[in-house]
């Protein structure tokens, strides 16, 4: 038995601590990673400049979310027992045994089949047919075959994030433009830096749970020039839609001036000792020592905190130029 | 070993939980028959996709 699944075994959820409210089933739709997904996706919509009924684009958009949703609950269904390892999770619902699997996995499935099949009704069968793609995509290839086995996991496992705004492209569309594939690809892209330089002070728990993430398998060193060679390559397809015209001049000015900050702050994280073991002479300098390694992981911590600030303004200016064009 | 009365506080705690999540399942499905019916109406009145 590989060790991670052994290890998984003995930390199995514990008996229910207390019963299950509605809010657990919120949370289980990870309502943060949701709010990213509506956000994209309706800049998809937005952007794309066909007209849509507000109440059917308000629908696809409610779907996404849903869709996404569902697939953090299938998620945290099967990775209950890495999910209870790990600081950063083990209050989720299922790992602290508030919530059975069996009951999460009902609830994603249900949640994901309504998702897909209204969008597909109300809206059309092409979003519906990338969201469900997306969610089996996320629940089945990501969580149980990639996540475990290859410290490519995120770079892969990313095109289930990205995919929010191609789907809601598609829903006003009905088709999938080059335009809306370039805002896949700068997610796609972006993913990699944001998940590495979080897992850069997060390493130890990732190790714990036996889960294969890129600081744990190549080392921090690796980690960071990886960090900053994907950002030598985002920074320039984030400022491609300039050139398509799908970005105007807010857009230019937040994607080159963010771009900068971006290769700066990798750059740094790059140059930094961010997410390496403590020497021996820190750990004999006990307190004082540790401060010392716990300051190392700044520049990981700023480049993650600016990350998420870069793909909101990014996506802000996009929706903003496109919103306003569309405004009567 | 808990006493008894703790089984029977538990019990309650346990029951009142399962009414508000069987509240709250009946109205997501009440606000789910809606959502189809607004779509329904939609799609039937305008020329909405």
């Amino acid at each position: 038995m590989p060790k991670a699944a052994a290890t998984a075994q003995q930390a199995a959820p514990a008996p229910q601590a207390r019963p299950a409210l509605w809010s657990d089933y919120v949370q289980l739709l990870k309502p943060r990673v949701m709010s990213l997904v509506v956000f994209t996706a309706l800049t998809g919509l937005v952007c794309a400049g066909e007209p849509l009924h507000p109440v059917l684009a308000a629908v696809a958009v409610f779907c996404i979310a849903v869709g996404a949703g569902a697939a953090g609950a299938l998620n945290m269904a099967v990775e209950s027992d890495t999910d209870a390892l790990m600081r950063r999770t083990r209050g989720r619902p299922v790992a602290a045994g508030r919530v059975s699997r069996g009951d999460a996995l009902t609830y994603g499935v249900l949640l994901s089949a309504l998702a897909v099949a209204l969008m597909g009704l109300a809206v059309n069968w092409l979003a519906a047919g990338l969201l469900a793609f997306t969610v089996v995509f996320y629940a089945w290839f990501y969580t149980i075959i990639l996540k475990r086995s290859t410290p490519q996991n995120i770079v892969i496992g990313g095109a289930a994030g990205a995919l929010p705004p191609v789907i809601g492209w598609a829903a006003a569309a009905g088709s999938t433009p080059l335009d809306a594939w370039l805002l896949f690809l700068i997610i796609f892209l972006w993913t990699p830096p944001h998940f590495w330089a979080l897992s850069l002070y997060t390493s130890e728990d990732y190790a714990k749970a036996g889960i294969p993430m890129m600081p744990v398998v190549k080392g921090a060193a690796s980690t960071r020039l990886q960090i900053f060679l994907y950002s030598l390559v985002l920074v320039p397809v984030a400022i491609a839609p300039v050139f398509t015209g799908l970005g105007g001049l807010w857009y230019a000015i937040v994607s080159m001036g963010g771009g900068l900050g971006f290769v700066f702050l990798a750059f740094r994280l790059w140059k930094s000792r961010a997410g390496d073991a403590p020497s021996e002479e820190n750990l004999q300098k006990g307190a004082e020592g540790l401060y010392d390694v716990k300051a190392q992981t700044k520049p990981a911590r700023n480049l993650f905190a600016f990350s998420i600030l870069y793909l909101f303004a990014l996506f802000a200016a996009l929706l903003a130029e496109h919103g306003l064009k569309a405004a009567p | 070993m808990n006493a008894p009365h703790d089984d029977d506080a538990q019990k309650e705690g346990a029951k009142a939980a399962r009414n508000r999540r069987n509240i709250a399942m009946a109205l997501a499905l009440a606000a789910f028959v809606v959502l189809v019916f607004v779509v329904t109406i939609v799609k039937l009145t305008g020329n909405a996709g």
